[in-house]
């Protein structure tokens, strides 16, 4: 009897325990998640491993007895070799082929937004949509092949004698082409983000489509359209192979965009690409022109995020 | 536009105002509409521009007669003659080295006139037309060869050939073709896959069904957001730092009891590709397990599920279509991708096949590059044919992309 009772109250115990609802740890569980944690936090450890490694080699470069601060940023020859470090040298063309790139691809490609979200029916949607999808899957070698060997000819039947066969122009020009789809599509988005029903406002009061466009919807997607200028601009700073395909190889100080002249990303990668002996100031100098392109890039994504969520319209 | 206080226009001067605006707004919408005509320009002159150079005339001469060697025309020569007439006529170095490389026996015609043509006859390319001069100018371009190179044969050519993509590389754009460049490629995107995709996916399903809401998370998916971002050329300036000298023994193979490379291998290109697509695997797989809806979730621990098993079973199953598509995606952005590579050191000049990590590679992007910043009218043209490789196999990937999403894309 007693011993019954006893057994009773165990087999209390233990169903009383499996129907215990606290959260049971379990190992594999926790290991799982800590391996996924570790997945995740890898990205953190590639932006570290980019700022040490760029970084570690930028400062042997910048504590050379040889540069100074006055020469890295205050003359306009570039030649480490042989002791001139004036960054200028490759900044100039970075500038001219990304404002070149800019003035074609902002208006064009706010424009195309402007249509395709305002405009076109969605056949005409789903036809030209595509196409913009094509262009910006297109590898940037042979935008590169493109410019040299295309729009150059092209380009040359113009100048004639005045423009060089690598020009910063015709880079330019291609560049602009290659970001057109980005800032288009961008745009889009932040277009076709505005509610209906401000436009439907703007039709009551009887304003036409396109004033509908420019002063109702465009103003409420700024924001987006801002970021998606910005990156448009980290995009072009970035961009390598159609500037040392078509830019032209050496450094040259000039704001003369039917000159051939070299950009910091083609400077990388023309250097990098030959015989490099690790420690020399060739080697450390790329690093520095790479670290300054990622905090250029660096700080553009990160305004363009800011814009976003501080110039967003909210609507309900 | 014009619509000042004092300023309301009646009656017939209303109208005119009206017709104004309307006539602004239709010049407006051609002008939007231009803007989308010159991208569909830009794309077909592109486009027209590779297929042009990639197909026309060529004009060479033979620096040794073929009657030298063998009295039957050219084109009619069998696998045996040739076999006959190479081994008379190479040195016998020349000869054992070619068959150390392919048994010559069991070579295919093709390629033994290929050698012959190389190695014998030795064709010197005089002049190259692209395809629309070719076609226009036929005549003018053949009384132009007639003249300058008098004993110059023109034969209407296509760049790209099936003998252009199994042909190793070669110093002579007439005999070189993209095998070694496609086998690298395949090499890099498949290391970067099985890099990214494991690693990318997880971070993608720690962040989505993980995470807490603090500051660390937030941190990490900026970081991601902005990874994105960063050009691919300081990519290939962290793997040179990273993946060829500080783990070079790693990259190298040395520590496997590899002896003969350095760091610039095949795998540490690979890996620089795939930390390069990783955010965009991330954001890709974090979107596709978003769409799962919360209920499979609520179901599953509803039937007492743990949270790995509800994630196992349940949501990367329906997000896999999507986790795909985007991973396709990316591999056909690292397969483009051409910057990093030249910084992590692919080897221009290679004609031996990777056969392993740690051998050196090129790519077809690498290829393209170097011949189409060769002086040379022929190795433009051999350019022109790589990219019409390049741009047929990223077509298939994207196809293959569309057709996933439309397969098991689900609706929920």
């Amino acid at each position: 009897m007693k011993e019954e009772t006893l057994k009773l109250k165990a087999v209390e115990a233990k169903s009383f325990r499996q129907f215990d609802l606290k959260k049971k740890f379990r190992i594999s569980e926790s290991v799982i998640q800590a391996l996924l944690f570790l997945a995740g936090i890898l990205s953190v450890f590639t932006t570290i491993a980019i700022v040490y490694e760029l970084g570690k080699e930028a400062l042997l470069f910048f504590t050379n007895p040889d540069v100074t601060l006055f020469k890295f940023l205050g003359t306009t020859k570039w030649q480490p070799g042989i002791g001139q470090y004036g960054i200028w040298a490759l900044v100039s063309a970075t500038l001219l082929t990304s404002v070149i790139a800019m003035l074609i691809s902002i208006p064009l490609g706010l424009a195309s937004a402007i249509y395709l979200s305002e405009y076109a029916s969605y056949r005409m949607r789903s036809i030209l949509k595509p196409i913009l999808e094509i262009l910006a899957g297109i590898p940037t070698v042979v935008y590169g092949y493109f410019a040299l060997l295309f729009v150059t000819p092209i380009l040359k039947t113009f100048f004639g004698d005045y423009i060089q066969v690598y020009n910063m122009l015709s880079a330019g020009l291609v560049m602009g082409i290659m970001i057109l789809p980005l800032i288009s599509s961008m745009s889009e988005d932040a277009l076709s983000a505005v509610p209906r029903a401000l436009r439907e406002g703007a039709y009551a009061m009887g304003a036409t489509k396109l004033e509908t466009s420019i002063q109702i919807v465009l103003p409420a997607a700024l924001s987006g359209i801002g970021a998606a200028v910005i990156i448009g601009v980290s995009r072009a700073v970035g961009e390598t192979m159609i500037v040392a395909v078509a830019s032209g190889s050496g450094p040259n100080f000039s704001f003369n965009p039917l000159e051939a002249a070299e950009t910091m990303t083609g400077h990388i990668a023309r250097i990098s690409g030959g015989d490099l002996s690790y420690n020399s100031i060739d080697y450390t100098s790329l690093f520095a022109i790479a670290l300054m392109l990622f905090l250029v890039t660096l700080v553009l994504n990160l305004i363009s995020q800011w814009v976003v969520n501080r110039f967003r319209e909210q609507y309900e | 536009m014009s619509s000042h206080r004092d300023n309301y226009p009646e009656g017939a001067a209303f109208y005119s105002v009206l017709r104004n605006r309307y006539r602004k707004a239709a010049i407006w919408q051609f002008l939007f509409l231009s803007a989308l005509l010159i991208a569909i320009i830009a794309l077909t002159a592109l486009i027209y521009n590779v297929v042009d150079g990639a197909f026309g005339y060529i004009a060479y001469e033979y620096k040794a007669a073929p009657t030298q060697f063998t009295a039957t025309p050219v084109s009619e020569l069998t696998k045996e003659e040739l076999l006959v007439i190479l081994k008379e006529n190479l040195s016998s170095g020349a000869y054992n080295k070619l068959d150390k490389e392919t048994p010559m026996e069991k070579r295919s015609q093709a390629d033994l006139l290929s050698l012959f043509l190389e190695r014998l006859v030795r064709i010197d390319t005089k002049d190259t037309w692209s395809m629309t001069d070719s076609l226009l100018r036929g005549a003018e371009i053949r009384a132009e060869v007639a003249e300058k190179y008098p004993d110059a044969i023109l034969e209407l050519r296509s760049w790209i050939t099936p003998q252009f993509l199994v042909t190793p590389m070669s110093s002579r754009a007439e005999f070189a073709g993209v095998r070694t460049a496609i086998l690298g490629s395949l090499w890099l995107v498949g290391i970067a896959l099985l890099f990214a995709l494991p690693v990318g996916t997880g971070a993608a399903v720690y962040l989505q069904e993980y995470a807490p809401r603090n500051w660390l998370t937030k941190t990490i998916q900026t970081n991601i957001n902005n990874l994105a971002g960063v050009p691919s050329i300081v990519y290939g300036m962290l793997g040179l730092a990273l993946f060829v000298r500080v783990l070079e023994p790693f990259t190298s193979g040395s520590m496997f009891g590899v002896t003969d490379s350095n760091g610039r291998t095949v795998l540490a290109a690979g890996l620089t590709m795939g930390i390069l697509v990783l955010p965009l695997i991330i954001i890709n797989a974090q979107e596709a397990i978003k769409a799962v809806p919360e209920s499979l979730r609520q179901a599953a621990f509803g039937v007492g599920a743990t949270r790995w098993q509800t994630i196992w079973h349940h949501v990367l199953p329906n997000a896999l279509p999507g986790i795909l598509t985007g991973t396709i995606l990316a591999l056909s952005r690292a397969l483009g991708e051409t910057a990093p590579l030249i910084v992590v050191g692919a080897s221009t000049f290679i004609s031996l096949d990777p056969d392993g990590p740690f051998s050196k590679f090129t790519a077809l992007p690498i290829q393209i590059y170097q011949w189409t910043t060769r002086a040379q009218s022929e190795f433009h043209a051999i350019a022109a044919g790589a990219i019409l490789v390049l741009l047929a196999l990223l077509l298939t990937l994207n196809a293959t992309a569309i057709l996933l999403r439309n397969r098991f894309q689900r609706r929920w």
